[in-house]
């Protein structure tokens, strides 16, 4: 905690005042890291750039922007072709939204692989859970601004999974409108809050780094630092490690800006907002469509819990789950590195959570297998089938065999249910029986005799 | 399985209407969608541009058999000089056009000849007056068609191109409507808006039905994205920028990470 010499004597006569520099000095640059850190621990930097790119970008944007039903639309085309430069805040802006999730989701894998969330990192953990939160808050909100259809309709429908609940659920509904539909007091709250959140995540950002500097970061091996030889200060390795990861990351989304800049969104939000015409497919954003599918995987009742209740609820809960993980996942291993069985289970969640994405972009009703033709004549047979049997005085429903075939709906349903087992029963059992592999004794020796010092 | 099939796919659909709020009918309509083929323009790759003799040909016929119908409300004359139109050919464009304006200096409302600072005025007073000309139809304003639509370039030339005199053996068309490989559901309201020869291009030309489409498709991806140039070439020289800085980045890091092991 040695002070950092000054020799600017201005400086050292504030720092005696307002230890700032000393603070500074002490968590950015001597800041004792982990020296084996991978490139896997790149991207929660990467993700504090992210944020700092949209608000900038962000905050000059609003001062284009208008926010009204009636204006919105065109006030984003002025950004595009009359403001100097606007195509490219606006380019940037919206493709830095899903930058930011890319960055964000592995950065959360990564701390899900290598047991980051494992004690004493807990804390650390739920604040980087209440930022992916307030992020898709926030994202959701910014995806409505432009009004164009998928702006207006996903407003629509996510707003309306609110009146799943119970008894209040309309009412809350009406209130998040602030009127009877989605409508220009929607827009103007909406712009409100999406101003408002980013600089509530920049709070719980603090909070996350201050949780993280007590403990430091975790590693690919997993196990504490034992003594300087097993860390190095962050400046300059890991701020030049950052810097060369975060020119190369502004590499790949530089192509999505200047060369495939609407590849990401959806063509239908270049049709001003029509509360009178439904698109023919409403779907959110590319990182909402896990959740989308999960929401939808849910298509019958349970008891008294109608279909939608149970979507809405098994929707939050597939985040809620993640804040108990720290004590669902029994092992005492923290890095999937030395846990051969996890990291199996671990590359399966990942393809999970991908099927999932792929059913959310689909129909869930649409056939999986089957073709559409097929699927067609089928349900023409039917069709005839029952027409014939309500000729003849018959229930025609009841007396046809209604032809099953796959759909997107029930792969959803079977990757929603293992993502859930994989948290709530594979990974408690997992942390009991798995036979890890032996630690090393500390991060500058990994070479081991014994097992010392391995789980179990 | 399957008695219960009946039901859960029962709840399925109502549900999955209810949840989403959505409507399966429109769902199923669009699986019927159109068919659209795939051609080279000028304007596609990291390197593309807008082709300015296409661009020319593309306004003689928005000009001349889509302005009758469709606006191009964010598109300025002025912002022809970008593609090449000299200030006196905009000029002489925007002049042909009757703006209203006012309210004057006694408070009443005028008509005058347009100018550089004008859009493309569009050709109805309100979407009422354009459905009421149109059959009901709406004619859409043509200035994001392009990004509106998948596949836009190809989608639009394949809808200009993709009308058929008759509708194949087995296809009821509705009242009004038109035969088109490309829109979805195969039944469109615009009748086809391009013959042969219906524009006299400027520069020779042969105005073939699929020539004026690909120039018209190519005015409309101008208007829909006239940032594209500026930003591809912008694009090529940050990327390399980037890259070179990754690279001096990258001998930094490894000469500073030299002595750690």
């Amino acid at each position: 905690m040695a002070a950092p010499t000054m020799n600017n004597r201005m400086i050292k006569w504030f720092d005696d005042r307002l230890p700032i520099f000393t603070f500074m000095h002490h968590e950015l640059h001597e800041y004792p890291t982990p020296k084996n850190l991978s490139y896997w621990w790149n991207f929660g930097s990467l993700a504090g750039i992210m944020l700092v790119v949209m608000i900038v970008t962000g905050i000059v944007l609003a001062m284009h922007y208008t926010a009204d039903a009636n204006l919105a639309f065109g006030s984003v085309e002025r950004i595009m072709r009359d403001v100097n430069y606007g195509w490219l805040l606006r380019y940037i802006h919206s493709n830095g939204g899903s930058m930011f999730f890319i960055v964000v989701y592995i950065h959360v894998f990564r701390g899900l692989y290598y047991g980051s969330y494992k004690s004493p990192r807990e804390v650390l953990w739920w604040l980087g859970i209440i930022i992916l939160l307030l992020m898709m808050a926030t994202a959701f909100m910014g995806y409505v601004l432009p009004w164009g259809q998928m702006s207006f309709w996903g407003a629509t429908v996510i707003t309306n999974l609110f009146s799943a609940i119970p008894l209040v659920g309309d009412s809350i509904v009406t209130w998040l409108w602030g009127g009877f539909s989605v409508d220009d007091p929607t827009l103007n709250r909406f712009f409100s809050l999406h101003y408002l959140l980013p600089f509530v995540i920049v709070g719980v950002v603090v909070l996350h780094l201050w949780a993280l500097h007590v403990h430091g970061s975790n590693n690919p091996k997993g196990i504490d630092m034992k003594g300087p030889q097993d860390s190095i200060p962050f400046h300059p390795y890991y701020t030049v490690k950052d810097l060369f990861g975060a020119a190369l990351f502004f590499v790949v989304y530089a192509v999505f800006i200047f060369f495939f800049p609407d590849y990401l969104g959806h063509p239908d939000n270049y049709i001003p907002a029509n509360p009178l015409v439904t698109p023919a497919h409403i779907v959110p954003e590319w990182y909402f469509l896990p959740f989308y599918a999960v929401l939808r995987a849910f298509d019958f009742d349970i008891w008294f819990m109608p279909a939608k209740l149970l979507g809405v609820i098994a929707m939050f809960a597939s985040i809620l789950v993640l804040f108990v993980l720290p004590w669902l996942d029994t092992s005492r291993v923290r890095s999937g590195t030395f846990r051969p069985v996890f990291k199996w289970f671990f590359i399966i969640l990942i393809i999970d959570c991908v099927v999932l994405g792929y059913v959310g972009a689909k129909a869930p009703n649409d056939p999986l297998i089957a073709s559409q033709e097929s699927v067609q004549a089928a349900n023409d047979e039917y069709n005839a089938c029952v027409a014939k049997a309500d000729a003849a005085g018959k229930n025609g429903e009841e007396e046809c065999d209604k032809p099953f075939f796959v759909q997107y709906v029930h792969l959803g349903q079977l990757t929603t249910a293992y993502y859930f087992f994989h948290f709530l029963l594979l990974l408690p059992i997992l942390g009991r029986t798995e036979r890890t592999l032996p630690l090393p004794t500390s991060i500058s020796e990994p070479v081991t005799k014994g097992g010392a010092g391995a789980g179990q | 399985m399957n008695g219960d099939g009946v039901m859960t796919r029962r709840i399925v659909t109502g549900l999955a209407a209810a949840i989403l709020g959505l409507g399966i009918a429109t769902a199923a309509q669009a699986s019927g969608g159109g068919t659209v083929g795939e051609r080279h323009w000028s304007f596609q790759g990291i390197f593309g541009t807008y082709d300015r003799a296409a661009l020319r040909r593309g306004l003689q016929v928005f000009q001349g058999s889509c302005a009758s119908c469709h606006g191009l409300k964010y598109i300025a004359f002025r912002n022809l000089q970008d593609v090449g139109f000299t200030e006196g050919e905009v000029k002489a464009i925007a002049v042909d056009y009757t703006i209203a304006d006012g309210p004057d200096d006694a408070g009443d409302m005028f008509e005058r000849d347009g100018k550089p600072s004008d859009r493309f005025p569009s050709p109805f007073a309100n979407e009422n007056a354009a459905r009421a000309s149109n059959g009901g139809a709406l004619p859409p304003d043509l200035s994001l068609i392009v990004k509106a639509r998948a596949d836009g370039a190809n989608y639009l030339y394949g809808l200009l191109t993709g009308y058929h005199d008759e509708a194949p053996k087995g296809v009821e068309l509705m009242e009004g409507m038109y035969y088109n490989d490309a829109f979805s559901g195969n039944q469109i309201a615009m009748p086809p808006p391009l013959f042969a020869d219906g524009v006299d291009y400027e520069d020779g030309t042969e105005a073939t039905v699929e020539q004026m489409a690909a120039d018209v498709t190519t005015f409309l991806a101008w208007a829909a994205s006239p940032e594209m140039e500026t930003r591809k070439r912008l694009g090529i020289k940050v990327i390399l920028f980037l890259l070179v800085l990754s690279g001096l980045l990258y001998a930094v890091k490894r000469k500073v990470w030299a002595d750690v092991h």
